[in-house]
């Protein structure tokens, strides 16, 4: 971060002191400080918002920038969980396996403990062996790796195969629905490694820190969270300020002209989807230990498809409004579906929100396309009175004839 | 003199049509050349072919000193190795100003973490106005490109080509919409890029092409019909037959 | 195999009792009184017989009653009596049928046969039965025996096989004589030739035949057990795991058992004594190797048994010979067997695959049905509609709905078709008027704002159905399947399916190249700014063919709903393998669409073959394919080329 670049994105300024003073003021709020005024399960929900936040963040940056509509993302997600969550899973039945075992007489062998947490982790899916995927799941550091590199890898050989064979618009946001779908019923097979359709839980335990209720536990994850969405969005800001935020968005616009300027469009649209599946996956790795549980029904593809719905609420194309449309959408749904809304009584029908909301998420959002592309983000320009370029089509979608163009080429 | 662009004997058929048949084309490192034609000659299948957005059933393109075989390079290696096109339409980046347009095609490293790493030093800026103004341009750096009319986009357009400082120019109708005054300047552009590089216009209007006063090469049904100085092929009986005998 | 019936109708008759004895059922069990009075097992098989054999019509009464436990000797004079219960004592019935009276339970003692008798009894009804005059009840002991074959049954069987006059039994009886020849009867050649007589006929009776045959028992031994049929030799670490060879020993009390871990740690517990074990300190014992020494310690203080070690494993292994042995011992029928049953999997191979094609096929035409509406929208005006599954799942309620108003199952399945197609034809014509019309030209907005109006209609659904499945039952007509043979059928549905796709595809057909609006439609796809000048609307076409669309999707609902569950969610299993199907096959062409149905549906049956345990899997692997298979032909199998496609 130069200090050119944050003299032009003064919103990163704001941005970060924002998330600042939130972080600050939930934590004095917290159970864990003593004033009580936020309990540790709405400390949890926050924190899990941050994590949705910079996952829409990611989902910002390849569709709002580099126009590339991702409806897999949420496999990435999901994925860091797993790996995350193998460690937890394997630390924790690790100190039961022993303490168990070491009232029995004989000090456990290695083969033993290893023997125990396999039955105790697989019995569920009728296993008793520790699959190969598990080699590493006894060491912190191996699984932290995976979360970046398990992730990374899968979106790079995907990636490389879409991109080189030129699949873009719609047929790629379907083949990446399509290998988020895939993904989830591999894993809801039993025999997967992962625990099929049980997935993993008790992940709120982190092992070592036994000692620590959840109060805190809860407070240190929603500081890992804010400190993951700030660098999260200082990086997302960097990457989007200087020629390489010219070069993703001129792709998003017309990338055949992009490529007759001599940049190597597939190599970009790479780099962006890797990156942003990396952070997805580090989102991933985060939100898992505050939801406890993590299964293969997170990786559903209508997951993938909220998060868009998220993004284009908040405002594509900004990094502020993707951040805000999470927070926003997330926590209506959550206040809504959580049944905490009252009853709406029109007299001849009780609407009950938790039946509805999803009606009206569906609706809005509708309405969102069709009448505020620029979706929340856009009152900000109204605010600050800026107007968009004035120029054919929509606000933020290539101009008409090369996106003819393009499409009339699958 | 050898040679920039050495195009020879490519075919290509789209679903049994031959949109170019056999086609050899020649053109030196400094050098300007009309390609006119009739609608269907396969003007535009040609430019798509030396820039690689369209593979040929056959024949070679050798481009350079090195004669670098281009059928087997991608669109971007292409455009690296120093071919620019000019599409008919102007297509520049309407989201971004005019001074991201050019700054994005100034001639530098291309790989993403280059351009990641890639900040703009005074020099980048001095290029950059000094292109602006080249084509009229200076005063509208920090507007937004899809403010600009038509014709700034052309403009804008042709800016960018010399920002990329390519060694060959391919310039589909570029007077196409242009006043009689922006006609000029682009003529006189052209003739002055075509001292230093190679340059191929084309083009359907005749003025124009009289204008260049250049070798022309005359396409029909995918290939050469006739070359040389306009007078020359305007007298060739074939090609007063396929195409001027129409208008 | 009419010749080898005529054969073992003439070998039963020769080993049957030489002589009928004219002799009632009445005499016969006067006569052996003291036989059936203390029967068993081993000594009144010759009474039984002779009653059998009798030719006296009374004698199947009398061995059913005795079965029954209803028959009974009086004690004043020892005379028998068919008994029937009342509550004074019983009524007697004479064995040869005419009422006798009556008699105080005293004074009668009635015959309690154990078991064996009775099973020997049972045996001798079935010639009864298998002669009876009621054909039902001639099926029926036929039916009995084929549940539960025996050795004895294979003589009366061919006996009453020669007086059968119905030819539909007679078959049966044939077949079944057959196949108890070949389990039963004692002569080699015979059954061998019982056995080559049914050539590969697919009958799962047969293969249930043949199968015990075949069964083998392994068996560990120094050498090769003499007289017996051996199946095969097993070689120790090839053809039979090396622990599985060892266990065999040690279950024939030929070897010590190994120790495992668990009996290891057992024993080091039950010798720990102040610490230590072995001379090993128990907190060292976190370690195999130090596990090991303790053991090995214990081992030579006597205090453990004797646990064999990996040499002695190897060498018991290697002392010993291993074997597969049939239970038949007669080498030439089990020869025989095998070779039938080579025969009949190599044909029930081909069955089977005729049967996945048939599976595959229908399977196609469901992913053609649910993506034509898709091909239309889609592939003809490029507009994405992520609502489409929707429009299939409102389809199938609409079924729903008009069942319950029509409770004829045909009639409302011929009215829900229409009334589907016009319910999400307008749907279709809404939603294209309202939201798609503003953002041609913008595909993945329209991806979006078609997902926001799928998310609304599936939990409008879900509010107004509930989350249950609803039942959308199809005309008795349409159930049950077409049935080949054994291996081969395929349900009448499914070929109703079929049908409705290749009507759906004459009809696309038909209006896309003979109709003004497949004209029309045509026009505008290809240019829709040309097309308006010559007085085309180009907004009533793009209108009208988003609806026909969309109402297509609606009848495949229909259809679909018969054999899936009715649930919100029908749409959204269907939407992803549409497109796929769509994009497969190439988008803006019917046989495209069609094409990429048949590929999808033949890869993921195949895969489901290879598989069959995991249709999870199946559908992991058919995704993966096609996102390989847009690899090498992103344009799918029909692709337009050239200038058409816009290049």
């Amino acid at each position: 971060m130069t200090p050119g670049s944050l003299s032009r994105n003064p919103s990163v300024l704001i941005f970060l002191a924002t998330l600042a003073l939130f972080t600050l003021a939930v934590t004095f709020l917290s159970e864990a400080a003593g004033a009580g005024l936020i309990s540790t399960s709405f400390v949890k929900t926050l924190g899990k918002t941050l994590c949705l936040c910079l996952i829409a963040l990611a989902m910002d940056l390849i569709w709002g920038f580099a126009g590339i509509l991702s409806l897999g993302h949420f496999a990435f997600f999901a994925l860091g969980g797993y790996m995350i969550g193998m460690w937890l899973m394997y630390a924790r039945t690790e100190v039961i396996v022993v303490e168990a075992l070491a009232g029995a007489g004989l000090p456990p062998t290695p083969q033993e403990i290893r023997d125990g947490i396999a039955s105790q982790i697989f019995g569920v899916v009728g296993g008793s062996d520790l699959p190969a995927i598990w080699a590493f799941a006894g060491s912190l550091p191996a699984q932290l790796a995976l979360v970046v590199l398990v992730p990374g890898t899968l979106a790079l050989v995907f990636g490389w195969l879409a991109f080189r064979s030129r699949v873009t618009g719609v047929y790629l946001s379907i083949l990446t629905q399509a290998m988020t779908l895939a993904l989830a019923l591999y894993l809801f097979q039993n025999d997967s490694g992962l625990r099929g359709n049980n997935g993993l839980s008790g992940l709120q335990n982190i092992p070592g820190a036994e000692a620590v209720g959840q109060d805190w536990l809860s407070v240190w994850f929603f500081w890992a969270s804010a400190a993951a969405l700030g660098l999260g969005y200082a990086l997302a800001a960097w990457v989007v300020s200087g020629k390489f935020g010219s070069v993703i968005r001129a792709i998003r616009d017309d990338e055949a002209r992009v490529r007759f300027l001599g940049y190597p469009v597939e190599v970009y649209k790479l780099t962006v989807f890797t990156l942003t599946a990396v952070i997805t996956a580090i989102a991933g790795a985060l939100y898992y230990p505050q939801a406890g549980i993590i299964n293969p029904a997170e990786m559903a593809p209508i997951a993938s498809i909220y998060l868009a719905v998220w993004v284009a609420i908040g405002g594509r194309g900004r990094l502020y409004g993707a951040v805000i449309g999470a927070v926003f959408v997330s926590l209506l749904s959550s206040w809504f579906t959580g049944g905490r809304a009252p009853d709406l009584n029109l007299g001849f029908y009780t609407v009950k929100w938790v039946d509805w909301w999803q009606i009206v998420l569906g609706l809005s959002f509708v309405l969102v396309t069709l009448y505020a592309p620029r979706g929340i983000g856009g009152l900000f320009d109204l605010i600050a009175g800026l107007r968009a370029p004035d120029r054919r089509g929509a606000a933020l979608g290539p101009g008409d004839g090369a996106l003819r163009e393009q499409e009339a080429k699958e | 003199m050898s040679a920039l662009l050495e195009v020879s004997g490519i075919s290509v058929t789209f679903d049994g049509f031959r949109a170019i048949n056999n086609l050899s084309f020649e053109i030196g490192p400094a050098e300007l050349r009309a390609v006119i034609g009739p609608n269907g000659a396969g003007k535009t299948t040609f430019m798509d072919i030396v820039t690689g957005k369209t593979r040929p059933d056959s024949g070679k393109v050798l481009f350079g000193e090195r004669s670098v075989n281009l059928l087997g390079m991608t669109e971007a290696q292409i455009a690296r190795a120093g071919v620019g096109r000019k599409f008919q339409r102007p297509t520049v980046f309407e989201d971004q100003s005019v001074a991201e347009n050019l700054m994005m095609a100034l001639k530098a490293d291309r790989g993403p973490f280059a351009v990641l790493r890639w900040r703009p030093r005074p020099e980048h800026h001095a290029r950059v106005a000094e292109l602006a103004s080249e084509v009229g341009l200076a005063d509208h750096l920090p507007r937004k490109a899809g403010e600009l009319s038509h014709g700034q986009k052309q403009w804008l357009e042709i800016g960018m080509l010399l920002a990329q400082e390519p060694r060959l120019l391919l310039v589909d109708e570029p007077a196409a919409g242009m006043t009689l005054a922006e006609r000029e300047h682009t003529t006189r552009l052209l003739v002055d890029l075509a001292k230093t590089r190679a340059v191929v216009v084309v083009e359907h209007d005749m003025d124009f092409v009289r204008r260049l006063a250049c070798k022309v090469t005359v396409l029909h049904e995918g290939a050469v019909l006739a070359e040389g100085s306009l007078d020359h092929v305007t007298r060739n009986p074939a090609v007063i037959e396929v195409y001027l005998g129409r208008g | 195999m009419r010749q080898i019936l005529m054969m073992l109708v003439a070998v039963i008759l020769f080993t049957a009792p030489a002589a009928l004895r004219a002799e009632t059922a009445a005499e016969l069990l006067t006569e052996n009184r003291a036989l059936i009075e203390k029967s068993s097992r081993q000594s009144i098989g010759p009474v039984i017989g002779a009653l059998a054999a009798s030719g006296d019509p009374a004698a199947q009464a009398v061995l059913e009653a005795w079965a029954d436990k209803r028959l009974g000797l009086r004690k004043s004079d020892g005379a028998f009596f068919l008994l029937t219960e009342t509550p004074e004592g019983f009524a007697l019935t004479d064995p040869a049928g005419t009422p006798a009276g009556s008699a105080a339970k005293a004074e009668i003692t009635a015959l309690k046969p154990n078991s064996g008798v009775r099973g020997l009894i049972a045996t001798a009804l079935v010639q009864f039965q298998l002669s009876d005059p009621d054909p039902a009840k001639r099926a029926a002991a036929l039916a009995s025996i084929a549940r539960d074959p025996l050795p004895d049954h294979l003589e009366p069987l061919a006996a009453s096989l020669a007086r059968e006059t119905d030819p539909a039994i007679t078959a049966r009886k044939a077949r079944l004589a057959s196949l108890l020849t070949l389990r039963f009867h004692p002569d080699s050649a015979t059954r061998v030739a019982a056995i080559d007589s049914f050539g590969a006929d697919l009958g799962l009776d047969l293969r249930g035949a043949l199968n015990p045959l075949l069964a083998t028992t392994r068996i560990a031994a120094t050498a090769a057990p003499e007289g017996a049929n051996i199946a095969a030799e097993l070689e120790p670490g090839s053809d039979i795991a090396l622990e599985a060879a060892y266990d065999l020993l040690v279950a024939a009390g030929r070897a010590p058992a190994r120790l495992t871990l668990a009996d290891q740690r057992a024993a080091l517990l039950a010798h720990a004594q102040g610490g230590s074990v072995g001379g090993v300190a128990v907190a060292d014992l976190a370690d195999q190797a130090a596990r090991d020494r303790a053991y090995t310690a214990l081992e030579q203080a006597g205090l453990v048994p004797t646990a064999a070690t990996e040499d002695e494993v190897t060498a018991a292994i290697a002392a010993h010979r291993f074997f597969d042995v049939y239970a038949e011992p007669d080498p030439a029928v089990t020869t025989a067997a095998q070779a039938a049953l080579a025969r009949i999997s190599l044909k029930v191979g081909a069955m089977q695959a005729a049967d996945l094609s048939l599976d595959a096929l229908s399977l196609a035409s469901i992913y053609f049905l649910a993506a034509i509406g898709l091909a239309i929208t889609f592939g003809v005006m490029r507009v994405i509609n992520m609502a489409h599954g929707d429009f299939i799942m409102l389809g199938a309620y609409t079924g729903y709905v008009t069942q319950q108003i029509i409770p004829d199952y045909t009639t409302s399945i011929l009215v829900a078709l229409p009334m589907a197609f016009a319910v999400t034809f307008a749907a279709g014509v809404a939603m294209e008027r309202l939201v798609i019309r503003h953002l041609y030209r913008r595909p993945l907005e329209t991806l979006l704002a078609t997902f926001g109006i799928s998310i609304a209609l599936q939990q409008l659904a879900k509010n107004i159905f509930g989350t249950q499945a609803r039942p959308l039952t199809s005309p008795a007509w349409l159930d049950g399947a077409w049935v080949l043979n054994d291996v081969v059928s395929i349900s009448y549905i499914r070929i109703a399916i079929f049908v409705l796709a290749l009507m759906f595809l004459g009809l696309f057909l038909f209006i896309m190249k003979r109709t003004r609006l497949g004209l029309e439609v045509r026009a505008v796809t290809q240019n829709p700014g040309m097309a308006a000048s010559m007085g085309i609307n180009p907004d009533r076409i793009n209108m009208l063919t988003f609806g026909l669309g969309s109402g297509i999707a609606g009848v495949a609902g229909v259809a679909i709903g018969l054999f899936a569950k009715v649930t919100s969610e029908l749409g959204s299993d269907y939407i992803v393998q549409s497109f796929m199907t769509v994009v497969v096959g190439g988008v803006g062409n019917i046989w495209g669409t069609l094409a990429g149905a048949t590929l999808i549906g033949f890869f993921q049956k195949g895969i489901e073959w290879l598989n069959p345990s995991n249709t999870l899997a199946a559908q992991t692997y058919m995704i993966l394919f096609i996102i390989l298979f847009i690899q090498f032909r992103p344009r799918g199998i029909i692709a337009l080329k050239g200038r058409a496609a816009g290049d």
